[in-house]
Formats: C-alpha cells, structure tokens, sequence
C-alpha cells in the first residue's frame, strides 16, 4: 500500500485539481521587438510640424545645457555633474509629455528633464553645486527633488500616483530610473506596488547602456528591461531613446492610458550615456571609442534635425535661432553661477524638525557662538592690518 | 496640546482595556477624525493585523483607507512618502521589528530627511508602527529592540507608549505630529490592562515629554516601554531594601526630554538606566551620557545601565536570561556607591 492509498484519503485519481490558470494573458503586455521608431520611417510623414520644431528647440537647448553644467564643474562651479548628453531626447520628451497637473520624478542625472519642464537651470543645479537643500520647490512645478539614492524614487511615484487617484484627481506621474537602477530592490517594489494598485504612474528607464562603468549584460539577463514588465501585469514598450518623437509619442500614450484608469506603463528607451558617469569619471577605462562614435552618429539632435530639413520645416535661420536661445540659456546660467551663493550655517538646524527639539536649539547656539567667535577674529585682524 | 475628545456618546465609566484596544482606538479615532489619515501595511484590512491592533478598521472605514500591500516593507515606506507628498497623512504598520529593515533605507535617505532637503516644503507626516521587543516566546527575528537605529537619524521623531491610556494619547500625538514618527509598540504589553476608557475625554500628551511613574528620593530608575513594569517592580521590591526609588518613564526618545530627566537625578543624586535592547550602543549609552554631562555634581555615583547582553536576541527558551528583570536592576541600584549615606 503506498501513501496516497491509505484509507481515509481522497480518491486521487477521480478527483479534478483545483482551478488554477494565469489571470492574465502575458502577449498583450510584451514590448516590441525592436525599438520604436518614427524618424526615418514612413510614420514620420505625419508628425506635427510644431511639436517637430519645440523639440527640436529644447534639445539645442538641453545639449548647450550639458556642455555648460560640464564646463562648470572644471571651474569649480559644480561639485560633480552627471551628463545626460546623448540623452538629450528622453530628458526632453519626458518634460513635454506632461501636463501642468502631472509630476515627475527624477534621478540625479535628469536635470535636464527638470529644466524642460520649467525650472530655472540654477535652482535644478542646487544640489549638484554642493548646496544642503534641493533648489526648488517641488510643489511649484510638481518636480520631486532630485533623488540620489538609486530607484527610491519609485516608491514615491507610485505613492503619490495612488494618492492623486483615491482623491479623483486628473494627475499622472512619470518617474525616470535608469538601466542601473532596474537592479534595485525598490525597482521592483514600486513597479508591484504599481500593478497592484493600478496606480497612474509611468516609468521612464533610460537604458544609456551603463551604470558607472558597469554594463547592462552584466546587470541583467532579461531579454530587454522592457520585458521586466510583464511580471509585473503591466504593458512594456521599447523605443529608440535617440528618436525624440518616438519617445514622446510612446510617454503620451502611457500616461493618458494612465490618466484613463488603465495602470502603470513600463518603457525602456535605449539610448547612449556619451560622456562619463560624472566629470570624475573615466570612461576610456571600460568601453571602447569606437562604441562611442557609433552612438554619436545615432545623434537625437542630427536624427531630429535631419527629419526638420528634409521636409523644410527648418532652414539655417531657424536653427540659428534655436541655437541662439540656448546661448543666451547657458549665459545666464554662467552668470548666476558665477555668484557665489549665500548659505547661512544656521539654516541648517531650521528645517529638520517642524518644532526645534531643545537638543537642536543648543547645538544651534553652540554653532552661532563659533560664528561670532569667528566673525570677531577676522574683524579684530582687520583691524590689526 | 490639545484634548482630543472621542466622537462617541457619553463616558461609559471606566473598565480594564489593553493597550492593543487602546492603538485600535487611537487609529480609529485619528481616521474618523482626519479623512486624509490612511492606514496600510501587511493584513491590515481583512484580517486586522496579526496583533488585531487594525480590527474592525477596513469595515468602518473601507479598502481605499486601510489597505492590505504587498509583501514589501520598503515599498510600504516608499509609496507612504509619495502619498504624504500628495497631502496624506499616512499610518503604516511594520508587522514585527526585525521585518522592518528593509524599510531602512526609505527612512534614513527619505523620510527622516524630506523636509530638511525642501526647506520645509515638503512635510511628511507619516507614522510608523513597529510592535517591538521580546518576552512573548517569538521565534527569531520576532523580538528586536531596534530604537537605537532609529533615534541615530536625524529627523525621525522615536515614540514608544508603555501604558495603555499613552498608547492611545501618545499614538495620536504622533499621528498628529507633521513629522515621521517611528511608533514603537511593546508587544509584551500589548495584553497589559488598566482602567481607561476610550469614551471618556483623552489628554493627548506633546511629544517629548517624559512622566515620572513613581517618585522616589533614593535613586531615579530611568527607562521606557516595555521595561516600565519592570522598573516599577523593581521599585516595589526596594522599599524592603530601604531604597525609594523614582521612575521616569521618557515615552518619547527623540525628542528627549532632558529637562524631566536631569529634574529627577538632580533630586535623587543617582540614576540606572533600564531597556532591554543591547547596552552597547543602545539608548541607554546616550541617556547615561547626557546625564552625566548635565548633572555631574549633583551625581552620587556613576549612572549605570540595565541593559539586555550585546548577543543577537536570544531564543524563546533562553530569553528570560537575556531581558533585564527587577533583580537585575535592584543589583545595579547596590551598586550606586551607597557606603557612608
């Protein structure tokens, strides 16, 4: 007699397993199997003229943008800057796509995505210079503060994602991560969280093919970031992350999907990290330059400029004009970081607490004490002189 | 602050209640009370909480406000923070101590530290309840003391309750509160009862105000949640020994009230500090260090420290070794240098 023959059991044979099947067809959920593309396609033919011309404009704009946040950093201006060159159409597409009422969360390389969508480029480099605080207020131009720690942002996405929709609010929210960040834990608690709740958030990864020096093959063994997806139940896209209209077209489609009660979106948008990590890295010392000069000929900017030409929707002049823009763009940006900032030390203990515990009001009279004591020395050699 | 008044019928009179009615209570009536308090974290709704702390709030108040997630602490913690951004006012539970490290860094890179990186534009007045130490038999992982990693981050406010009518005022004073509170709640007093009722008129405490459970002229026993009945104890049985023994109760540890503590040491010229978490490194290094540098002359005798051993908390069998009881601390108050008083 064998175990499922003692008396007593059920009659194995007869009895039928319970009902269990997947609860959704995974098909309809799988990216693409190339990425998206409108540029140099027949598709192209139908692009609006306008929208064709103010991405064009930004990405001038976002390219002078990069070189003069780089150049900043060897004057001294900046502490670090992590470039998005090369990424110039995802960090733009990314600020167009939404409306006034959506919020977008960025990683500290996204600032470019934060400028696009309003925000003085001085106040989005706060941080980056070295300042304690995030610049801007978030509330202002619904932009999250910068977030540095890798994919912890998408937490909150969601969260507020959730809350807007409990409140019957018309807000979507679009997070930005990058290949790197997939790897995180909260990549994928954010995205389950997301399917879940069927929260109306977006997730931009912009695959720029490495995190720091690491390359995507060794970061994951997916068949691309945007089949990650499916696990989750919700629909991935992949798009050529160079094709500004392409990644436009595919965020505005996930975001008014979401806008409509139909869930999260994935997209993978490949694309090419050209300059180092941050101006302290060295990139020579994990990838080829050949790889580098075939993305620059893969250009968001030559791509998109190309299509303008070829159907005389831009000549010399309108791109003297969008290049002039940026010029005087980058000026300004020069110029004000060209002033020192005034940072206040005491600031510091303000805002850690909404009431000042008494541990922090001592401290911050331990510190003003240290100034006075400082500012009477430096006045007492003055006048020594 | 203010006295929160429930929104039921008339005092009922008062009978035994636990502090786990007394949390239910004070959840039920932050919700009814603020609609933009939401409560979520692991089976919550349905089934109520594994301590039925959340009983009965999914029927009264519905699945959009008190939420089962998934199995993910750092998701919970993370989508809490998007949802206060959004104006919420967020309640989290973290189902057991040691569960809750994952969320670790949610709280220490984001939620201690928000406002301060917004310059204020960005509050988040989540709380985080985390039922903690041990003394109920749990298997590993099921009996931490994990104040000392949350009092060491800047920007968190560390609560932890150790009577049944504080369990209920201190959890809306931090519900209140528009800052993060991490909420520790002793699981060994969740079933410890007193005369309260939720229907009589709660005085909510402020947070970061101790309370002297028992005064006393010998010696002050300083020490919080689940060590309070030990320290009372402890006080009961050293009146025999001829030492009358004053109890400070901090309730909360940040903030910290220096002024109810170094009041009391002062008085009594002595202080043992009580927790049963690890010594080294633990709140009680910290306390015995503010007070010696605040009351030094005033001291008779070194502060000392009832603590649990620096060992990973033991198991069921074993823990009553581990956890500080009355002898324990009776043994450290001999050793206050009594000779020649």
């Amino acid at each position: 007699m064998t175990v499922l023959e003692q008396p007593g059991t059920a009659d194995h044979r007869n009895t039928p397993p319970p009902d269990w099947h997947p609860r959704t067809d995974p098909a309809p959920l799988l990216p693409e199997r190339e990425p998206y593309r409108v540029l140099g396609t027949p598709a192209a033919a139908g692009l609006d003229p306008a929208l064709l011309r103010r991405l064009h404009a930004e990405l001038v704009r976002g390219r002078r943008y990069n070189r003069q946040a780089t150049a900043l950093t060897q004057q001294g201006r900046l502490a670090v800057y992590p470039s998005s060159t090369g990424q110039e159409a995802c960090q733009v597409a990314a600020a167009l796509a939404l409306r006034p009422q959506d919020w977008l969360f960025p990683s500290y390389r996204d600032t470019l995505a934060v400028v696009a969508r309003g925000v003085e480029p001085v106040e989005a480099l706060t941080l980056l210079r070295g300042d304690w605080h995030s610049g801007y207020d978030p509330r202002t131009h619904r932009v999250a503060p910068l977030c540095t720690p890798l994919a912890t942002q998408l937490p909150h996405a969601v969260g507020l994602a959730h809350a807007a929709r409990l409140k019957g609010d018309d807000t979507v929210v679009l997070a930005l991560v990058g290949d790197g960040g997939t790897s995180e834990g909260d990549f994928h608690e954010a995205l389950n969280f997301a399917a879940v709740w069927q929260a109306p958030v977006v997730f931009l990864v912009q695959n720029n093919g490495f995190a720091i020096s690491v390359p995507l093959e060794k970061q994951t063994a997916a068949p691309s970031l945007a089949h990650k997806a499916v696990g989750y139940g919700m629909p991935g896209r992949l798009v050529d992350g160079n094709d500004a209209p392409a990644v436009h077209e595919v965020l505005v489609e996930a975001l008014e999907r979401a806008r409509n009660g139909g869930g999260p979106t994935l997209i993978e948008a490949v694309t090419y990290r050209i300059e180092a990590h941050t101006n302290a890295d060295d990139a020579t010392r994990y990838r080829d330059q050949a790889e580098v000069e075939q993305w620059r000929a893969h250009d968001p900017i030559a791509l998109l400029e190309r299509e303008l030409r070829d159907r005389a929707l831009i000549d010399d002049e309108g791109i003297r004009e969008a290049e002039a823009a940026a010029e005087a763009m980058a000026a300004t940006l020069r110029d004000r970081m060209n002033t020192d900032p005034v940072l206040d030390p005491m600031e510091l203990f303000e805002h850690v607490y909404a009431e000042q515990t008494t541990q922090l009001r001592e401290q911050a009279a331990q510190l003003r004490a240290e100034l006075d004591a400082e500012a009477e020395f430096h006045a007492e050699e003055g006048e020594g002189r | 602050m203010s006295t929160a008044t429930a929104p039921s019928a008339a005092p009922t009179g008062r009978k035994p209640a636990t502090m786990a009615q007394a949390l239910g209570r004070a959840l039920r009536d932050a919700m009814a009370a603020d609609p933009a308090v939401h409560v979520f974290g692991e089976d919550v709704g349905t089934l109520g909480g594994v301590f039925r702390i959340t009983d009965g709030l999914a029927k009264e108040f519905g699945a959009d406000r008190v939420t089962d997630t998934p199995l993910a602490e750092a998701g919970i913690l993370g989508t809490a923070v998007g949802m206060a951004m959004y104006g919420l006012r967020p309640v989290v539970e973290m189902q057991f101590d040691a569960f809750a490290y994952p969320a670790l860094e949610q709280l220490i890179s984001h939620v201690a530290r928000m406002r301060n990186r917004t310059r204020g534009a960005l509050p988040l007045p989540i709380t985080i309840r985390v039922p903690y130490g041990g003394g109920i038999g749990g298997v590993e992982h099921h009996s931490d003391s994990s104040e000392a990693y949350y009092l060491h981050t800047p920007g968190l406010h560390v609560v932890t309750p150790a009577t049944v009518a504080d369990a209920y005022g201190l959890l809306r004073a931090s519900i209140a509160s528009d800052d993060p509170v991490v909420f520790l709640e002793p699981k060994r007093l969740y079933w410890s009862k007193a005369e309260w009722s939720a229907d009589a008129p709660q005085q909510v405490p402020p947070l970061g105000r101790a309370a002297v459970r028992r005064t006393g002229r010998s010696a002050t026993l300083i020490t919080y949640g689940p060590s309070l009945p030990v320290c009372l104890e402890a006080a009961e049985l050293a009146v025999e020994e001829g030492w009358d023994l004053e109890v400070v109760d901090l309730r909360s540890l940040v903030p910290f009230d220096d002024e109810t503590v170094c009041a009391s040491v002062r008085r009594t010229g002595r202080a043992v500090v009580v927790h049963e978490s690890s010594g080294f490194g633990g709140a009680g290094a910290e306390i015995a260090a503010r007070v010696t540098e605040r009351c030094f002359h005033h001291l008779e005798a070194p502060v000392l420290r009832v603590a649990g051993f620096d060992i990973p908390y033991p198991p069921p069998m074993l823990e009553r070794h581990h956890l500080p009881g009355a002898d324990r601390v009776l043994d450290a108050v001999a050793r206050l240098q009594w000779e020649g008083n």
